[in-house]
């Protein structure tokens, strides 16, 4: 079963095309651990970049009063798979949403997206039609690259400062309003609905990924492949490429480059395809220079160290000798925020030294490597 | 025991590196980079003392 249907369903489309959730079954507090077993059995992982096993989230997050918050917010401009999911399959989205609710006792829900989101009208369409147990409220967020942190989407619906809070406490420990809170990415709720409406066994054979690819492909957009794809099978299925490449950012702007098309995506939102003609040092500067400024300026390390790695690369990109410096900096910002917003920047800038190691040369020789016209 | 830093409370104001160059040193921004592992014993006392100080109590002392 795919998750991301051609167009848009309304609730009798879905349910024609998915069914219905078979709430009498999992009726109950035994229910409740029934269908956390459910998830589990599925083998169901958070499809927000994370990985997390959803059972264990579940489980943790358990309680009387809790909260749960669907995040279909994406600050990664590369990234367009949770819209495409709530553009086109909305109640897929809520069907998720309303099971985890009953998983863990949850009197409250909340689905975020965007402020001012293309996807508001179908999401407002989708929640008038159904008559819930758990009522939906949705929440606007500002956009700002961190603002989809789970942690800053707490403290967002707690006091409406959408800035990461740190890793302690757990939202599933003290969340919104202090309540245990499970914070769920939109496309993780749709695999969980898809994984009780098929049934762990038949979805662990029928599972997938969406994944959005942009760059140099024929067809851009967000494609549905059989779980764990190769980077050759998401090219392809973007209508493949449009030149040769040079390389493929993998997992969005706090990604990896990579040139090894055999290697097997999980978990993946996005991936930008670079092509030969484009320089990886410019399109990683100019990442660097937009994740420099989407810092929530909480952490020294964030706050200084993001704009000297993004004016070195500016440098670097300018034929000056920012490497050495890059060499001492980069491992200094790794694991010394509250989010992992840094550890991103530092990853991408690494792999960027990394893959385009000879066209650091040419720029320190004198100069730029490529022209870079007329790519995103 | 284990000394982390809260980077949100943190303003850098880099007495711990002061107090407790044995464990603490500042990167280029004035800001805390703490030794990896736990406390070794001999130290426990001034890591305590520096924890204390720290003016925006973001130097932090758990059991580990």
């Amino acid at each position: 079963m795919s998750i991301l249907p051609p167009h848009r369903l309304d609730l009798a489309g879905h349910r024609r095309r998915n069914g219905v959730v078979p709430w009498v079954a999992y009726h109950g507090d035994d229910g409740r651990d029934r269908l956390v077993e459910a998830v589990e059995a599925a083998g169901l992982r958070g499809r927000g970049g994370g990985g997390f096993p959803t059972a264990v989230k579940l489980r943790a997050a358990r309680s009387r009063r809790s909260i749960v918050v669907a995040n279909g917010c994406e600050g990664d401009p590369l990234s367009r798979k949770d819209a495409a999911l709530l553009a086109l399959s909305p109640h897929l989205v809520v069907d998720g949403l309303q099971l985890a609710a009953h998983a863990i006792g949850a009197t409250e829900t909340v689905l975020c997206v965007d402020t001012g989101s293309p996807v508001l009208p179908s999401v407002t369409a989708a929640l008038a039609e159904r008559d819930d147990r758990v009522p939906v409220r949705i929440a606007e967020i500002p956009r700002r690259y961190v603002a989809s942190e789970e942690s800053a989407l707490v403290h967002f619906l707690t006091s409406g400062d959408a800035r990461p809070l740190g890793k302690e406490p757990r939202p599933a420990e003290r969340g919104v309003r202090g309540r245990p809170t499970l914070v769920d990415n939109v496309e993780t709720l749709a695999q969980l609905a898809s994984a009780v409406l098929l049934g762990p066994h038949h979805y662990r054979a029928a599972r997938t990924d969406l994944v959005t690819v942009t760059g140099a492909v024929r067809t851009p957009g967000v494609v549905e492949l059989p779980a764990g794809p190769s980077l050759t099978a998401v090219l392809a299925a973007a209508g493949g490429e449009t030149e040769p490449l040079q390389a493929v950012l993998v997992g969005g702007y706090g990604g990896t480059w990579t040139t090894d098309l055999r290697l097997g995506l999980s978990g993946i939102p996005a991936v930008y395809a670079l092509p030969a003609s484009a320089c990886g040092l410019e399109y990683t500067a100019k990442v660097l220079a937009f994740l420099a400024a989407e810092s929530a300026r909480q952490c020294g390390p964030c706050m200084f160290g993001l704009p000297s790695i993004a004016a070195d690369f500016a440098e670097l990109v300018r034929g000056g000798p920012a490497v050495h410096r890059l060499a001492h900096r980069l491992p200094l910002l790794t694991g010394r925020g509250a989010c992992a917003h840094p550890d991103g920047a530092a990853r991408l800038a690494a792999s960027a030294l990394r893959t385009f190691g000879a066209d650091v040369t040419t720029h320190q020789a004198g100069g730029r490597c490529r022209v870079l016209e007329g790519v995103a | 025991m284990k000394l982390s830093v809260d980077p949100i409370a943190c303003r850098g104001h880099g007495l711990c590196a002061d107090l407790l160059p044995e464990l603490v040193r500042l990167d280029e921004w004035g800001y805390p980079v703490v030794a990896a592992g736990p406390v070794p014993p001999e130290l426990a006392a001034e890591t305590r003392r520096a924890a204390n100080a720290c003016p925006a109590l973001a130097l932090r002392l758990r059991k580990a």
